[in-house]
């Protein structure tokens, strides 16, 4: 058994730091094969319990190595609807690829490459599994397009449901199309792909539609015969520090300077949209989003750095993304906190004035608390700021909805068993009730709140 | 797809158009906005809602062409399409929400300015429905920048319309005839509603402070999604920092930080500027 995983082509830094395509290459069909070799076919696999969704990852694995790539293709979907964009931003590392018996002596099993190959093998030769349950008349509607809405979504469709997906952007997709840059996630090749696979099942999906305000969750159901909702409409509300001169401009959230890339396309010179081509750029946080705006930074041409004011162990990042980031340049300015932007007299970013911290005793999250040391202040050379703090549920939809309960951020209270809501018949998973997590919790939601809602109307129609 | 079903150009420079949206003409109210996407590449532009018709489906809006968005959609014509129209967004008009009984203690005045003239008519219209009847200012550069006088005729008690060189109406300001109505003729106004251009409004404010008369404006800063994603809208009101595309477009204008705003509405000047003259190179050479 070799100790090391077949490694894994990527684009150099200094190619890639010019481009926004994607940074790894994944694996081809010889190299796949020589890792799928390493994975000993566990008789009690810990990996398969350590995925959210529980994809067979030995059979696949197996299938996969007998050359019957159709037949990995066909057991991962059973489990997911989205294997090529979970084998790419999956934290395979602390989930399937973290529990692989293998990692104990050696370096893991690379489960994530192995499944984005097998998803990018079946896109690639057009291989489609629509196989699903004879219609059985039953409109569901889903409210939002992002990975916990098209998990939903598509299980419902497979089970004969006749599926409706409300977006109230113009793109479907949610973060995956929004938040997360084209070097990581393609959006042609791979999210338009896997979203176009739900529409053969059949799911509908209409956008520029904003539950809340175009329809609610009354009218679908009350006007439009919808006899169960799924809500699936993330933690997109951005959060700022409150701190003097933020609102100056060159100060943005990171979903605003990333949508404008992704969504919007700002990069490339054939799209309207405008994007601040900061020289400077200073992203406040640290997390995957923290860093996708670095680097997306970096492609547009600045100087550009992450103000963390926790240590590097604390870091919530993917490992992966904080050293593609480094190998790309972006300086890091750890145990250091923005006090006051700094604006010039036109109103422009100017600078930022931060302190240095220290680490003191442990907070309620178990981490040791960061503690400004006095007179640390100095001034950080910069014209553009980005804020990475976090994002908050929307309150939209429970605000228009009599009947869904929040709790005291926002997130709706959902029965754990079967993801239903306070108001029966209406269901809701992923980010809007957990806050920002991640894209395979949001799907296993999804997948939870689709069994709970076939249930329900089995119940209803018994 | 969103068809163009009307098409007309009211004065040089601002068109009137009715889309086919039926789902946003069901729910439409006035003082909420909508946001456009020409095509593919388009950016997404905001727009306030002039009027809808919900049996036909459709929703009116007046826009001014400024830079490539609103020139790209002003090259359209009857019977094209638009990719993505979406709405309404943010709240309605607090005016067209309030009960009948509060709002007929009330002596109204709206003051409206340049484009910003189109999305007061939906206002003073359902208000006179109500049977109740309001004051309006216009405010525009000369009598032939003018919209919609005629369709302000039908449903303001008195119409004042004041131009900025004097070709027309009252020569002067907005904020000169305001005080002139207070002053002079010796108004008494409870509620003042201000929509134009943010110079105005902030103008319009500054005065209405001083008399200590409760106004309402409609901001417009730029935005970008318009669901309270990404806080490129955000303006301070009072000490609060709020998002003007889900908690607007409509706030009590003494607590706005006008220069705030305004210097954030002018954050794409160059990067729009350059994409403009692309823009016109690229038509000079078709
Ligand atoms: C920049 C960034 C990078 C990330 N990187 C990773 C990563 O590498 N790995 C990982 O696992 N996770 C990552 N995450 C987190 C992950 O993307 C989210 O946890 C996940 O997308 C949540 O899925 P969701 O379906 O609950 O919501 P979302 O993906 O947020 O989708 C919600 C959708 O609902 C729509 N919506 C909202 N309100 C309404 C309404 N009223 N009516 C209609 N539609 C509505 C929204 O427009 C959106 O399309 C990242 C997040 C960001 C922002
Ligand atoms: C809630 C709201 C309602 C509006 N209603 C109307 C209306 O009814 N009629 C009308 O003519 N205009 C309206 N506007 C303004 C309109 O959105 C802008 O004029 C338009 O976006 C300009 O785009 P452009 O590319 O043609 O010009 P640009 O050259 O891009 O910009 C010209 C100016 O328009 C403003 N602007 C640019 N981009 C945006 C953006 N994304 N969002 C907001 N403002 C921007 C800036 O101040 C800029 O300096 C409204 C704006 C908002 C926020
Ligand atoms: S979905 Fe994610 S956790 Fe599950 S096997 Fe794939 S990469 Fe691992
Ligand atoms: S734990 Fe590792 S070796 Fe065992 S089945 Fe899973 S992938 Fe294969
Ligand atoms: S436009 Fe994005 S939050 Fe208002
Ligand atoms: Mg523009």
């Amino acid at each position: 058994m070799k100790k090391n995983r077949v490694p894994v082509r990527e684009q150099k830094p200094e190619e890639r730091v010019r481009n926004f395509k994607e940074v790894s290459y994944g694996y081809n069909l010889e190299e796949a094969l020589l890792e799928a070799d390493r994975c000993i076919q566990c008789r009690n696999p810990r990996c398969v319990g350590a995925c959210p969704v529980a994809i067979n990852i030995p059979k696949f694995i197996l299938e996969l190595r007998n050359g019957d790539i159709k037949g990995a293709r066909d057991t991962i979907g059973e489990a997911s609807n989205l294997p090529a964009v979970c084998g790419r931003v999956c934290p395979q590392e602390e989930q399937c690829e973290g529990s692989c018996i293998v990692g104990i002596k050696g370096e893991p099993v690379n489960i994530g490459k192995l499944e984005r190959f097998v998803a990018d093998w079946a896109m690639e030769n057009r291989y489609r599994n629509t196989e699903k349950l004879p219609g059985n008349g039953r409109k569901v509607a889903v409210v939002g397009s992002g990975p916990a809405g098209l998990t939903c979504a598509g299980d419902l469709a497979k089970l004969g449901y006749d599926v409706t997906i409300f977006e109230a952007l113009h793109e479907p997709g949610g973060v995956l199309v929004y938040g997360i840059p084209e070097f990581r996630l393609p959006k042609e090749s791979v999210v338009r792909e896997e979203i176009s696979l739900l529409k053969d099942l059949g799911v509908k999906i209409e956008t520029n539609v904003i539950v809340g305000r175009t329809v609610t969750i009354d009218s679908l159901i009350e006007e439009e015969d919808f006899e169960g909702i799924f809500i699936g409409s993330g933690a997109g509300l951005p959060m700022f520090m409150g701190i003097k001169g933020e609102n100056a401009n060159g100060v943005m959230s990171a979903n605003e300077y990333l949508t404008r890339a992704n969504l919007m396309k700002a990069f490339r010179s054939d799209y309207d949209t405008p994007i601040s081509h900061g020289r400077k750029v200073a992203v406040v946080g640290a997390g995957n989003v923290a860093m996708d705006a670095a680097r997306t930074a970096v492609r547009l041409g600045a100087e550009s750095r992450i103000i963390y004011r926790r240590s590097e162990k604390e870091i919530p990042a993917r490992a992966e993304e904080v050293h593609h980031a480094i190998e790309e340049g972006v300086i890091m300015n750890l145990l250091t906190n923005p006090v006051e932007i700094l604006v010039d007299e036109k109103g422009f970013v100017k600078g930022m004035i931060c302190v240095k911290m220290e680490l003191g005793e442990p907070d309620e999250s178990g981490r040791r608390r960061p503690v400004e040391i006095a007179g640390s202040e100095f001034v950080i050379d910069c014209d553009s700021v980005i804020m990475s703090l976090g994002t908050s549920p929307n309150p939209l939809i429970a605000s228009t909805t009599k009947g869904i309960d929040t709790n005291r951020r926002g997130c709706i209270i959902i029965n754990e068993e079967n993801g239903e809501t306070t108001l029966p018949g209406v269901f809701a998973g992923g980010d809007a009730v957990t806050g920002s997590a991640t894209v395979i919790l949001a799907m296993s939601a999804g997948k939870k709140a689709a069994s709970g809602i076939h249930a329900y109307l089995e119940e209803k129609h018994s | 797809m969103y068809k163009i079903t009307r098409k007309r150009e009211l004065v040089e420079n601002i068109f009137l158009m009715d889309i086919e949206a039926r789902r946003v003409a069901k729910s439409a109210l006035p003082g909420q906005f909508v946001i456009i996407k020409v095509d593919e590449w388009g950016e997404r532009v905001p727009l306030t809602i002039c009027d809808y018709d919900r049996e036909e489906g459709t929703v009116t809006i007046v826009f001014q062409t400024l830079g490539a968005s609103t020139k790209k959609l002003a090259a359209l014509s009857e019977g094209d399409e638009i990719r993505d129209f979406v709405g309404p967004l943010g709240n309605p008009s607090e005016v067209v929400t309030d009960e009948k009984e509060h709002l007929l203690k009330k002596k109204i005045v709206f003051v409206a300015g340049g484009v910003g003239t189109a999305p007061v008519y939906p206002q003073v219209k359902m208000l006179k429905e109500k049977g109740i009847d309001v004051d309006v200012i216009i405010g525009t550069r000369s009598e032939k920048t003018l919209i919609m006088e005629e369709e302000f005729r039908k449903v303001a008690k008195n119409l004042y319309v004041c131009t900025d060189d004097g070709s027309y109406g009252f020569h002067g300001l907005v904020t000169d005839k305001l005080k002139e109505l207070m002053e002079v003729d010796k108004k008494e106004y409870d509620l003042c509603i201000a929509i134009g251009p943010m110079i105005m409004m902030k103008f319009v404010s500054q005065l209405t402070k001083s008399y200590g008369l409760e106004t309402i404006v409609s901001l417009n800063p730029i935005m970008v999604d318009g669901t309270g994603m990404c806080g490129a809208c955000r303006v301070t009101v009072g000490d609060e920092v709020k998002f003007a595309c889900v908690d607007g477009p409509e706030f009590n204008a003494h607590l706005i930080n006008f220069d705030e705003a305004m210097r954030r509405q002018s954050m794409y000047k160059t990067a729009e500027g350059k994409k403009n003259i692309i823009m016109e190179q690229k038509s000079v050479h078709e």
